[in-house]
């Protein structure tokens, strides 16, 4: 990667007692895709507004290019946000509202106000509406457009300002599944197209994978782990980690040796080193990663409680001595059969106890879980609604 | 539902009738006829559109008083408008009840209440010759009762609350992020205000100046108690109470008078309202 574009340092936010960001310690190259990923509440925002500067950290440095701009007003700084509800000026039609940012004189270096002419202006703002696919849209009012390309036009209104860094927070929110598939890939194409830093706030765990070089997965006010989205998936830090990022089984195990853990009173091979003896840990085990076999050949013994059929694959939740686990496999396997499950050494993943330990994994709960997703859906399907009116 | 809900609006529909539709033909029945009057006798006329013009004078006062008080009413409301619009909700409770204070006090008392403030030997008066300023000036007193400064002061002060509370209103919901927005685009807090801020207020802005307007022009008690009741400041609204109640009885006259100045501040609604559009319309083009 390349050299180091912004660094916050210790920075604290509080509002009285309520601590909402404990000491955030992050660094953001140039032209990196660094996604802030969490449940809502947990800091992500908050971050992002601090390198917006529309919020001033109550302790800590927030330096830009190695200069502390803790006191920078938002129009003085390089960056430029695209609002998780656009933010489109209702009175400015398309044209307009793209060329807000270039209508207002700068101030260059012997303090005199430049203004762009106008045939710059018109030159750019045109570019930059094709880059987001929305020539031709120039002369429409924004109400009349849908929300995508709503969308297009707070990103086009934000980059033609060229500036080293776009903050998005959580940009496809509102958009349909469809359409949010479509701007990942459009999102992803503009970043590596301008070359510029993008910083990027969601709570789609599937998009921060999709499209991050770096994640930095949140949770109550710290970073809880910062890696490649690989490095998320492959080995999570804690049970949070784990449990937020797609579907895994956390086991409570015991670490008896380097590369020896053990599960339910049966040794397993792994690959994880550097832990004490008999130290007591949490054991990740991704549901595609375990093989059904024969109840004989297998390393534990469970029985299937149920089954989904997933289109790929069966959801298939089974009972390991009153643990439920998730595995996806392709064989379908009836409810209340006996089956046998193997582990291979990769497939396992050993983490230190946390203050998350025994809140995630068990899928016992698992019916409901789903159903508490539909609620969530629905309930941003509403909000579209209301986005809408 | 559709229909039967709108059976309630029926009642609604003949007071409108009654009280608004039929008094306005009347009214242009009388506005289009003259009394004869050695035989008492009315015919069909356009007559009192044709001697209307020796109320020009009236009719400039009257547009022109209005307009000067509907801008002073502007310049003073927008920045209060938009300074509560700023501030907590719980100074805006307080400010909010402190625009509307005045007007929970008869309108004919805070009129008569000015008179005795602004008169020659009124309370202004007393206070410029007890601080000494009238024997600076070498003056018995400084007439301000009867003057148009004093009937604009008593509009501005009456209408005032109109114009506040729609502009207010507007500000206050103005979405906070399209104001991050312009200061994420570079705009500075005048930036702000001029792009974003006050084009999108015009709304407010407009009803405002209507709701200030139409009572101002109309409005006969100020002038007559401010204005002192001359001729040099008879308002459109004088003209017309004269015509119906006072010794210049000529009901048709007045009738016309009204039609006139209906029309014309129809006519100023319609093209203001339309220039508002244009703003938007303007951009979008």
């Amino acid at each position: 990667m390349s050299k180091e574009l912004i660094r916050l340092r210790d920075c604290v936010m509080s509002y009285g007692d309520e601590v909402v960001l404990d000491h955030i310690n992050l660094y953001i190259n140039d032209r990196e895709f660094l996604t802030l990923l969490g449940p809502s509440g947990c800091g992500k925002t908050t971050t992002l507004r601090i390198i917006g500067g529309f919020l001033s950290p109550t302790a800590g440095d927030v330096l830009f290019d190695g200069v502390r701009i803790n006191d920078v007003p938002p129009h003085q700084r390089a960056v430029n946000t695209v609002f998780q509800r656009y933010a489109l000026f209702p009175h400015l039609n398309v044209f307009e509202n793209v060329a807000f940012g270039l209508r207002i004189p700068k101030t260059d270096q012997s303090g005199r106000k430049v203004r762009i002419p106008e045939q710059e202006i018109h030159r750019r703002v045109m570019e930059m509406l094709e880059v987001v696919n929305l020539k031709g849209f120039e002369k429409r009012p924004v109400s009349a457009l849908s929300g995508g390309q709503q969308q297009r036009v707070a990103i086009a209104r934000a980059l033609v300002n060229r500036p080293k860094v776009l903050l998005l927070d959580e940009p496809l929110g509102a958009l349909d599944m469809r359409l949010r598939k479509d701007m990942q890939n459009e999102l992803k194409r503009i970043q590596q197209e301008m070359e510029i830093t993008f910083i990027y706030v969601t709570h789609d765990q599937e998009e921060a994978l999709a499209m991050s070089d770096t994640v930095v997965v949140m949770d109550g006010g710290r970073i809880q782990q910062i890696g490649t989205p690989e490095d998320i998936y492959n080995e999570p830090k804690n049970a949070f980690v784990a449990d937020f990022i797609g579907e895994s089984n956390i086991i409570d195990g015991v670490m008896r040796s380097d590369g020896v853990v053990e599960i339910f009173n049966r040794k397993f091979q792994c690959l994880d080193k550097g832990f004490a003896k008999d130290e007591p840990v949490d054991v990740v085990i991704r549901p595609e990663d375990v093989d059904i076999v024969d109840e004989a050949a297998g390393q534990l013994r469970g029985t299937v409680t149920s089954v989904t059929f997933k289109g790929v694959h069966y959801d298939t939740i089974v009972d390991f001595y009153g643990f439920k686990w998730l595995i996806q496999t392709t064989d379908f396997c009836p409810v209340d059969s006996r089956i046998g499950i193997k582990i291979d050494p990769d497939g396992i993943h050993v983490m230190k106890k946390s203050q998350y330990s025994g809140m995630f994994g068990d899928y016992s709960s698992y019916s409901e879980e789903y159903e508490e997703l539909d609620v969530v859906e629905d309930e941003e399907a509403e909000e579209e609604d209301g986005y809408a009116d | 539902m559709r229909t039967k809900r709108g059976w309630f609006a029926f009642p609604y529909v003949i007071w409108m009738a009654l009280f608004v539709v039929i008094p306005i033909l009347i009214m242009a029945v009388y506005a289009f006829t003259v009394a004869d009057p050695d035989t008492n006798l009315t015919y069909a006329s356009a007559e009192n559109f044709t001697r209307m013009g020796a109320y020009l004078s009236v009719f400039l006062r009257s547009f022109w008083l209005a307009l000067v008080a509907t801008l002073v009413c502007l310049l003073i409301g927008y920045p209060v408008s938009y300074w509560m619009a700023k501030e907590g909700p719980q100074f805006q409770r307080l400010a909010m009840a402190l625009v509307m204070l005045p007007m929970w006090i008869n309108f004919l008392l805070r009129t008569y209440s000015w008179m005795s403030i602004l008169e020659n030997n009124g309370l202004l008066n007393q206070l410029f010759r007890a601080v000494g300023l009238l024997d600076l000036l070498g003056v018995d007193h400084i007439r301000m009762i009867g003057t148009p400064g004093a009937v604009v002061l008593g509009m501005v002060y009456n209408y005032l609350p109109f114009m506040i509370l729609p502009i207010y209103s507007v500000i206050v919901k103005l979405d906070g992020s399209l104001v991050e927005a312009a200061r994420d685009l570079g705009a500075n807090s005048s930036a702000v205000f001029r792009k974003v801020i006050f084009p999108l207020s015009l709304p407010g802005i407009l009803s405002g100046v209507t709701m200030v307007f139409v009572p101002s022009v109309s409005t006969f008690a100020i002038s007559n108690l401010l204005g002192g009741g001359t001729q040099s400041t008879m308002l459109l609204g004088d003209l017309i109470e004269t015509q119906f109640m006072g010794g210049a009885y000529n009901p048709h006259l007045g009738a016309a008078v009204s039609m006139v100045m209906m029309v014309i501040v129809v006519v100023c609604m319609v093209v203001m309202n339309h220039f508002g559009e244009g703003e938007e319309q303007a951009v979008i083009l």
